[in-house]
Parts: structure tokens; C-alpha cells; sequence
């Protein structure tokens, strides 16, 4: 049993999730053991009550996989799952329901994640029918009505009973956010909310996020490739790569000097919309390898311009950098044994340098 | 020097059975010799459509309802389609598409590809173009020991390479990039983006890049045009346009983007959304956003006017109308 603080909502101890290759019978004749995709590998994380964690990577690093585990709508391979002082890996299915209320998700895609053929009032009532709240149609109407004022789609009666093809992509995540809070959830899992929104829309919503948070005291793991959002929305990070935490920490401090060189790349490779700032060379090579065939060792070692021996023989946990800030890079475990000095240890800057000095 | 390209009062409408989709609605603008020149806005602003009528690679419901396109002070909307295939296409102006990852062929070779390519617009042996697009693929950084294997044994930045080199092919002098990396993960965006900038300079291209992230422009361009709902909202330098922008629009799109550094402060927002251009609103197509809407933006479309040198700006306030003053 792990104990949780008060102030932690959800915690997250060595999870897994494996999705099985499925192979033909031939091929499966000919390699015993099948592979699988590691799409998540070995995270453990905490969210604390009323905070915005953020979890970043590229596309395919397992973070929308790791927000599905977390409130079990996938099945984990290995680890666990609390949520207050409930181990949700352990719940039966019925008993989960129960949970399921105070856990909902928003969805990245809000044209796919509506039912064309059912009205917008159909949709945000569906939740309370599911959990059985509110006695009478009039009530449950009523609640919904709430619900879309809330998200500022008023008057609500000019959207009850339109179907979603009727709405603007905005207004469509702002349905799929009805929905997911019509039943006063504690923890939200947002699932790149606003990534299929353009620029001009994408700002209201994730201010609209940001004061229902306050408003309704909300917790949320904000899942998204684009950092500069990231850093608007969360206050602690985790970056994810191949399935694995690599940097954690305050966003301010990660976004501001990273520790990981995976990090520390990502960040130099952002375009930046400011004409001053000119572009540095990355010296990361290459793209990310398929998580089937994860290098051994260091995840990111074929990738990465400081990678030593030790990188290809172990797996790097995640070492402390300064309180509350880890990194999943040996060189720190190196600087603190005292085996290498500060120079060695790589800085945003040291990338321009090392980037001019190869051919 | 006179523009290499010269973009006239083009409108370009989609016929639906609703009526006309007015895509591109009088649009002007100029590219010059060796400039890199970005064409950002929104999703169904028009900038792909512009892209497409440059090219005369029109869809089947598209028509070009009036304006003019001078290559070198030449017409294309006026040739032959033939004649545009074999002399202007892939020779004088060239295009890396959208999702170039679907855009290769699955069941031929990469070189295969560029070398029909180039076999179909010069006459050279096959062996020449051959060792022509294996020179090509070593320019965008693909080891020519790739060039016999199959699309889907590339990865997406690699595919987009394929796709760069495939437009330089027959030597163009234009090349058009839409939106050529949003498909890419950052750091291998940082990494094609390289190799355009570098090939634009080595090879002296000029360059419209198409783009929907502003910072993406603001990195590769020198100028810049900011399109909404089919017309052009501001056109100046990129450092003008990301320093001293003044459409109402620019202004509120740049300003909707959250930043990697300096303190963090709540993003306004532009309210509403883009409008449907079956039926545009009246006037300044951006007046039920805009903050500052009068009545003259309501009942006049602004004309896009130069403020200060090569800086032009279609907004009834920033080009002092009566109204305003």
C-alpha cells in the first residue's frame, strides 16, 4: 500500500501498457515469444489536488495512451493506479463506475468524439442518464442547460436541440467539455484539447479551461505536443519519450533550462514567432525509432550527442536535479559520484557550440 | 528588378449547389527574385487555393472568376493548359504539396519518381535523369543508397525530403511549399525546414511557403502576407509584420500565441469564428471580430493600401477613413 499525501489526487507507480502484435500463424511458428508495442514503459508520476499537469512529447512517445491507462479505459500490463486513497488497477468493473464520475476526459478530436445523429442536449444528458442523476427529464434539461452556459455557449436554449455539423469547432470542444463536467468530475484527463482548433479559437477554449479549473476547483493531466501551451496551461511537467518520463519538473524551470538533452532539443527546435530570435542548429540526428524496438540502454542514446558507455549498457532512472526536477540522463548521476565535472554536464547553450564544432 | 511573380486582383470561387464558395476574393500580391514569401492564416482562409491557381492546378469545381498571374510579365491564366504543363509546371514554378507523406507513389521507387519526373519535362536519357535525382536526393541529406527502397520505408521527415528534392527536379526558379511540415514532429520540422532554407538560398529560389503556424513563417520568410477569409488582411517584412503588425486581425492572431519564453500572461483571444464564405459578411469580412468595427466596415470593403513603404494593410482604420479620424 502507498501511502499518498494529502495534497496528491492521482499517483501513478510503474505503469505499463503493452499492446500484443498480432501476428499470422506462420510467423508465429517462427518467433516464439511475440513482440509488442511498448507504448507505455515503466511511468510513475503524481499529480497534486487543484494542479495542471502537463505531459508533453511527440507524436507516438504513449502520452495519450498514458492519460487512457490512468483512468482505465485501457487496461494496464503492469503497475497501478490511485486515485485519492483508491487503487483504481484493483477495482473490479462495477465498482469502477463509481469512480468514473469524479474521472472524465476530453477528447482531442471534437468531430469525431460527437455523435452526428444525436442532439447537443442528448449528448450532455447522456452522462447524467448513465449515472442515474436528476429525476425527471425537466431537471436533467435544466442541468444541461447550466452545463452549456457554463462553457459560455449561451443562450443555451440556441444550441439544445442543434446537432453537432451545426457548430463551429470551437463550440464542438466546448460541448465535449459540457459533457465531461456536467458530472462535477475532481480530475480531468484532457487529451490535446484544443490541437485540431485553429489559433484563433484555441485561445478561448484553453482560457475557458483554465477558469472552470478555478471555478470548479478541477485537476486536471493536460496532454499536448506544443510546448509553448503547455508552459500557458500547467505548473508541473513531465516530458515524455518512447514511453518514458525523461525530464520532470516546474515548467518554468524545465521550459527555461532543461536538464535532458532530449529536452533540451525539443525545446531548441520550436519556432519561435519573433523575428530576432534565429534558429539553432540541432544536433540531434535522426527520428524517433518505432517503440517495438527500443534501443537498449538509454532510450535516446542513438540520437543523442553526449551518449557514453554506460548510456548503452543501463537504463537511467530518473536522477534529481534540484528538488522536484528530475532528469532520466546518466550524466547527472556521473556529476553527482563526482566522476565528471560541471563542464561536462550539457546546457541549452552547450547545443550551438557542439552543433558548430561537428563538421 | 520587376517581381518574378506578380499575383493580380485574382478571385478564384468553388461552385457548390449552394452557390459559390468565394475561396480567394481579389487578391494582389508580388514575389520577387530570390525571396522567401509566407503565406499564413487560418484553415479555409484561401491560401492553399492561391497556391492551386498559381500553379493552374485547379479543382474540378473551381473557376477563376477575374484576375491575372504574370510569370516574368507572362499571363498563365491565359495559356493552354499544355502549355503550361510543359513549360511552366515543374520547369519555372514548382510545389512541395500538403501531406507529402500520401503524395509519393507506395509501389515505385523514390529515384524512380524523380526520374520521371524529369524524363517527362527534358528530354535526357534516363540514365542522366537517374543520376540526376541521385544527386538531388544527396542535396536534401538522403544517402543516394536509399534511392532503391520503397516509400514506406522512409520515415515522414524523410518522405518530405523525397518531396523537396522531386520539386527541384527540372531546376525551377519558383517553388511553392504548402504547409510542407505540419504533418512533422518538431524536431524533425527543425530539420526540414533547414534544408529548404538552405537550398532557397543555395540555389537563389524564390519561395512562397504556406503556412498555418505563424512561427513557422516568422522563422523562414522575409516577407509576409496574413490572410483571412479569402483576402489579404496585412503584407509586409516579416520583422514589420511580427513587431509592428496593424490589422486588427494580425494583431490578434499573434497575440493568441502562447510563447516558450518571457512572462506568462493570460492570451486574448479573437471571439467568434471565421466565417463561411458561401455567404462572407458585408464590408471588412473580419467586422463582426473586429473590436474596433464601425459602420464603414460593415457597408465598404477596405482596400488594401500601402501604409508606409511595401506595407499594406486593408482595414478602414489603419488607413484612416473618415470614420476614424
Amino acid at each position: 500500500m502507498i501511502v499518498m499525501s494529502d495534497r496528491e489526487l492521482v499517483k501513478v507507480v510503474d505503469l505499463y501498457k503493452h499492446f500484443p502484435i498480432r501476428t499470422g500463424f506462420l510467423s508465429s511458428l517462427r518467433s516464439r515469444n511475440g513482440s509488442s508495442i511498448k507504448a507505455v514503459d515503466g511511468i510513475s508520476l503524481s499529480i497534486r489536488k487543484g494542479e495542471i499537469f502537463g505531459l508533453v512529447g511527440e507524436s507516438g512517445c504513449g502520452k495519450t495512451t498514458t492519460g487512457r491507462v490512468i483512468l482505465r479505459l485501457l487496461e494496464p500490463t503492469k503497475g497501478r493506479v490511485y486515485f485519492g486513497d483508491v487503487e483504481l488497477t484493483e477495482l473490479e468493473k462495477d465498482k469502477l463506475k463509481r469512480y468514473r464520475r469524479e474521472m472524465q476526459i476530453i477528447f482531442q478530436d471534437p468531430f469525431e468524439s460527437l455523435n452526428p445523429k444525436m442532439t447537443i442536449r442528448d449528448l450532455v444528458v447522456e452522462p447524467l442518464e448513465i449515472h442515474g442523476i436528476g429525476d425527471h427529464e425537466s431537471e436533467r434539461t435544466e442541468l444541461v442547460s447550466n452545463a452549456l452556459e457554463e462553457v459560455q455557449l449561451t443562450p443555451s436554449e440556441d444550441f439544445l436541440f442543434r446537432y453537432p455539423h451545426e457548430l463551429s469547432g470551437g463550440q464542438r470542444q466546448r460541448v465535449a467539455i459540457a459533457r465531461a463536467l456536467i458530472l462535477r468530475p475532481k480530475f480531468v484527463v484532457a487529451d490535446e484539447p484544443v490541437s485540431m482548433l485553429d489559433v484563433s479559437i484555441r485561445t478561448e477554449v484553453l482560457n475557458l479551461m483554465l477558469d472552470l479549473k478555478t471555478k470548479l476547483g478541477l485537476t486536471y493531466l493536460f496532454i499536448t505536443h506544443d510546448l509553448a501551451i503547455a508552459r500557458y496551461m500547467s505548473e508541473d511537467i513531465g516530458v515524455m519519450y518512447l514511453g518514458k518520463i525523461v525530464e520532470f519538473g516546474d515548467v518554468h524551470e524545465i521550459l527555461g533550462d532543461p536538464d535532458h538533452p532530449y529536452t533540451q532539443a525539443l525545446i531548441a527546435a520550436v519556432p519561435v514567432a519573433d523575428v530576432e530570435t534565429k534558429r539553432q542548429d540541432i544536433p540531434i540526428k535522426g527520428e524517433t525509432p518505432q517503440p517495438i524496438d527500443i534501443p537498449k540502454g538509454c532510450r535516446f542514446n542513438p540520437r543523442c550527442p553526449y551518449a557514453f558507455e554506460r548510456c548503452f549498457k543501463e537504463e537511467p532512472e530518473l536522477f534529481e536535479v534540484d528538488p522536484g526536477h528530475g532528469a532520466a540522463c546518466f550524466l547527472y548521476d556521473e556529476f553527482h559520484n563526482g566522476r565528471i565535472e560541471r563542464g561536462r554536464i550539457p546546457t541549452s547553450n552547450s547545443f550551438s557550440a557542439l552543433a558548430q564544432s561537428q563538421p | 528588378m520587376p517581381p518574378i511573380l506578380e499575383v493580380k486582383d485574382l478571385k478564384m470561387y468553388y461552385e457548390t449547389m449552394k452557390g459559390d464558395i468565394k475561396a480567394v476574393d481579389d487578391i494582389r500580391f508580388t514575389l520577387e527574385k530570390g525571396e522567401a514569401l509566407g503565406l499564413a492564416g487560418e484553415s479555409g482562409c484561401g491560401k492553399t487555393s492561391v497556391a492551386l491557381a498559381i500553379l493552374k492546378l485547379l479543382p474540378y469545381n473551381a473557376k477563376i472568376v477575374s484576375g491575372e498571374l504574370l510569370l516574368d510579365g507572362k499571363n498563365i491564366l491565359t495559356m493552354s493548359d499544355d502549355d503550361v504543363r510543359k513549360t511552366v509546371r515543374w520547369k519555372r514554378i514548382s510545389m512541395v504539396p500538403q501531406a507529402a507523406m500520401n503524395a509519393l507513389n507506395p509501389v515505385f521507387k523514390v529515384s524512380e519518381q524523380i526520374t520521371e519526373a524529369i524524363v517527362f519535362h527534358e528530354q535526357v536519357p534516363e540514365n542522366e535523369a537517374k543520376s540526376r535525382s541521385l544527386e538531388l536526393l544527396k542535396r536534401v541529406g538522403i544517402d543516394p543508397s536509399r534511392a532503391d527502397h520503397y516509400p514506406h520505408e522512409f520515415s515522414g521527415g524523410m518522405k518530405q525530403r523525397v518531396m523537396i528534392a522531386m520539386a527541384l527536379a527540372c531546376n525551377p526558379e519558383i517553388i511553392i511549399a504548402d504547409e510542407p511540415t505540419t504533418a512533422l514532429d518538431v524536431i524533425v520540422q527543425a530539420q526540414v525546414l533547414k534544408v529548404i532554407k538552405t537550398l532557397q538560398d543555395e540555389l537563389d529560389l524564390s519561395m512562397i511557403l504556406i503556412s498555418h503556424d505563424l512561427s513557422v513563417v516568422a522563422q523562414t520568410c522575409d516577407r509576409s502576407i496574413i490572410m483571412y477569409a479569402g483576402k489579404i488582411a496585412e503584407d509586409a517584412s516579416t520583422k514589420e509584420l511580427f513587431t509592428e503588425s496593424l490589422h486588427p486581425y494580425s494583431i490578434g492572431l499573434i497575440g493568441a500565441f502562447p510563447s516558450l519564453a518571457g512572462e506568462k500572461k493570460r492570451l486574448k483571444s479573437i471571439s467568434g469564428s471565421p466565417p463561411n464564405l458561401l455567404n462572407p459578411p458585408s464590408g471588412c469580412r473580419f467586422h463582426p471580430r473586429c473590436p474596433h468595427a464601425r459602420k464603414i466596415c460593415v457597408a465598404e470593403v477596405p482596400p488594401l493600401l500601402e501604409t508606409h513603404e511595401r506595407h499594406y494593410v486593408s482595414c478602414h482604420m489603419v488607413n484612416r477613413h473618415h470614420e476614424y479620424v
